[in-house]
């Protein structure tokens, strides 16, 4: 009797004791993502746990979240435990500070090359042999052409995609906005189905067999190639387009009371690096190392890229004139 | 939701209301199963739909009808309290968030034409699903109960599927049928007919979901009807749409209804199904949940709040309307 209390005392004193020695070791991150990054951390993830191990003796697991973007950012918002973010658009990173203040207003400056260790443009993919002969943004307006691209108000994606047909209207016009307004409405006439995101846009277009034309992410529309096969569509780059750049924060309220700030900086440190530099370029996103490119399937190619910064005058300028209700996308509905 | 023991339940409910027609004899079979239990999960379903009962015929008084089993107060607290925290509580705090701006803010957002035209669709579609179950599912109800044929256990089985099925699947697969390229899409693209993406594919999705209400809600009471009812109109010289509409209609008339609103009140808040479905183009194919969905994301919460107590307040007002007509129905039926 006496000895069996004994043992269950010790049992019990074991079991207390156990997560306390574990949790020195075991770290458990959430990085909470947009859409088409589910490959691309998946495979960071498991180089960044193995690098800090080697350095710390830590164990190190990440979990991953991922959807539209601006839906993400809306559960971060609404409590969320993310440690970080890796989101499509910096707007959406900065309805982080505006709700909530969970980051501080300058989060952009705290990394290199704007927080977005990766970027990404916006490219067409179209049936095999493109039977249409789509070479660039003004095939996209014309009569009888299929377009597919998602909503720029559910999908972070499209808002690049939008911003980009912008853009090319106004160089070729002279920067009339009036002409590069005139140029979008004709494109979304041309659109027959605005899916809620980016992947569920490339289901329509690979799976469901509707549109001429996907208007993509780069590292969607290679991905559609190895997913289902290069004999079924070809990517096709306009002359120019717009440089994407995603980017990422670490959650500072979240980190301060998880106490992960130094692995979750460490984290994001380590996508600039050029072990992680070379898995992005494998994922059909373009580094920032130009070094890294070497480790690319596809080589991707050259174009006149311009940035929402230089365009634009930034996100939050852009997402008011063009997104929110009574903005640009409103009016070109409007009967 | 809504699962089919809690229909059953309902139809005992529209039973009781029904000796009057059915002479002495069916109410005996009846009575018994009405009990404190069925008002809570009807008026879950619809919160109005049994006051009127209560009201409508004071001479039956059946606000605390003397029952063979007790604990009227304890149930009947628990059911206040049930639904408080389950129903009123969320709407409170839809309707406080709506509140947070000025009046005319309110009516800006509730009245914007982007917003008219998804209440249209919406409220329009769901109408027309409605109204094309209605007429389908009493069918249906009547082969499943009037006629024995091979595997009708099986069709029985397959009319809740829609209830089982996640509402994505099925928008997936609806989707993938009427697409321009799907197997029954590329047949109608050839007539230049365009399901998918349009509101068609909206109204087809919302038929599809709603189909389960109206069949269960009139198969028990078609069963309860005795065949020598028809008999005996047919020997006294009525003809066979005579005794359908005269002495059949009637009958089936307020579970008919029940399972229309039902199946209403469903199709007009369905998201999951019709988004893969519809096209989501502003004006023409988005629905009206959709729109709140478009207003979270730009974190607009009092805007997305503001079409829901408009929808919330439509809603109520139709189903209130059909609760109306039902009464009537009822009223009517008890006085042939």
């Amino acid at each position: 009797m006496k000895t069996k209390s004994i043992l269950a005392a010790l049992a019990i004193a074991a079991m207390a004791a156990l997560p306390q020695a574990a949790s020195a070791k075991d770290i458990s991150l959430l990085n909470v993502s947009y859409d088409p990054t589910r490959e691309l951390y998946k495979e960071i993830n498991v180089a960044f746990a193995k690098q800090w191990k080697d350095k710390t003796g830590d164990t190190v697991t990440i979990q991953q979240s991922h959807g539209g973007s601006g839906k993400q950012a809306r559960s971060v918002i609404d409590g969320l435990k993310a440690d970080v973010v890796t989101l499509a658009l910096a707007y959406d990173v900065d309805s982080l500070y505006d709700n909530g203040k969970l980051i501080p207003l300058e989060w952009q400056k705290r990394l290199p090359q704007n927080a977005a260790p990766y970027t990404s443009t916006i490219v067409f993919l179209v049936r095999k042999g493109n039977p249409w002969k789509i070479k660039d943004w003004d095939d996209l307006v014309k009569p009888g052409i299929s377009v597919i691209t998602p909503n720029p108000k559910t999908s972070g994606g499209a808002r690049w995609n939008y911003l980009a047909a912008w853009a090319y209207a106004l160089h070729k016009n002279n920067n009339d906005d009036a002409k590069a307004k005139d140029f979008v409405k004709k494109l979304f006439k041309n659109v027959p189905v605005l899916d809620t995101g980016a992947r569920g846009s490339t289901t329509t277009f690979a799976q469901r067999g509707l549109g001429d034309v996907l208007i993509a992410w780069e590292n969607e529309a290679y991905l559609s190639l190895a997913e289902f096969g290069a004999d079924k569509f070809d990517v096709i780059v306009p002359t120019e387009s717009i440089l994407a750049e995603p980017t990422v924060s670490i959650v500072d309220k979240v980190v301060d009371s998880k106490g992960t700030r130094q692995v979750a900086e460490a984290y994001l440190n380590f996508l600039y690096t050029p072990e992680a530099q070379k898995i992005i370029a494998k994922n059909f996103y373009r580094p920032r190392d130009a070094a890294a490119s070497s480790a690319a399937t596809v080589k991707l190619p050259e174009l006149t890229l311009f940035t929402i910064d230089e365009q634009f005058g930034g996100w939050r300028k852009a997402q008011k004139t063009h997104f929110d209700d009574g903005g640009t996308f409103d009016d070109i509905y409007k009967p | 939701m809504m699962t089919p023991k809690g229909m059953q339940i309902r139809r005992l409910d529209i039973d009781a209301e029904e000796p009057h027609t059915l002479g002495p004899g069916r109410a005996r079979t009846s009575r018994p199963a009405l009990t404190v239990v069925p008002s809570q999960v009807v008026s879950e379903m619809s919160p109005e739909s049994d006051k009127p009962t209560g009201h409508a015929k004071p001479r039956r008084s059946t606000w605390r009808t003397p029952s063979a089993l007790p604990g009227f107060g304890p149930t009947m607290g628990f059911t206040l309290l049930y639904l408080g925290i389950l129903v009123l509580l969320p709407l409170a705090a839809l309707i406080i968030k709506a509140s947070g701006g000025t009046w005319a803010q309110f009516w800006a957002t509730a009245t914007a034409p982007r917003a008219l035209a998804a209440y249209q669709l919406s409220f329009g579609a769901a109408l027309i699903a409605a109204v094309v179950n209605l007429v389908f599912g009493v069918l249906v109800a009547w082969v499943l109960v009037r006629y024995e044929f091979p595997f009708k256990r099986l069709v029985d089985g397959l009319v809740d599927l829609p209830f089982a099925l996640p509402t994505a699947v099925a928008g997936i697969a609806l989707a993938t049928l009427y697409s321009p390229k799907g197997w029954i899409g590329q047949f109608l693209d050839q007539f230049g007919i365009k399901a998918a993406y349009t509101e068609t594919g909206v109204t087809l999705a919302l038929i599809f979901i709603g189909l389960p209400f109206v069949v269960r809600t009139v198969q028990p009471v078609l069963q309860d009807i005795d065949p020598e009812l028809e008999e005996a109109a047919a020997s006294l010289g009525a003809k066979p749409w005579q005794t359908f509409v005269r002495v059949i209609g009637p009958a089936i008339m307020p579970a008919a209804l029940t399972g229309f609103a039902l199946a209403f009140a469903r199709a007009v808040g369905e998201y999951g199904s019709v988004i893969f479905i519809a096209g989501n183009i502003p004006m023409k194919s988005e629905i009206a949940p959709l729109l709140i969905i478009i207003k979270l994301e730009q974190y607009d919460y009092r805007g997305a709040a503001v079409i829901g107590v408009v929808m919330l307040a439509a809603s109520f007002l139709l189903l209130l309307g059909i609760n109306l007509i039902q009464r009537w129905a009822r009223t009517r039926q008890g006085e042939i």
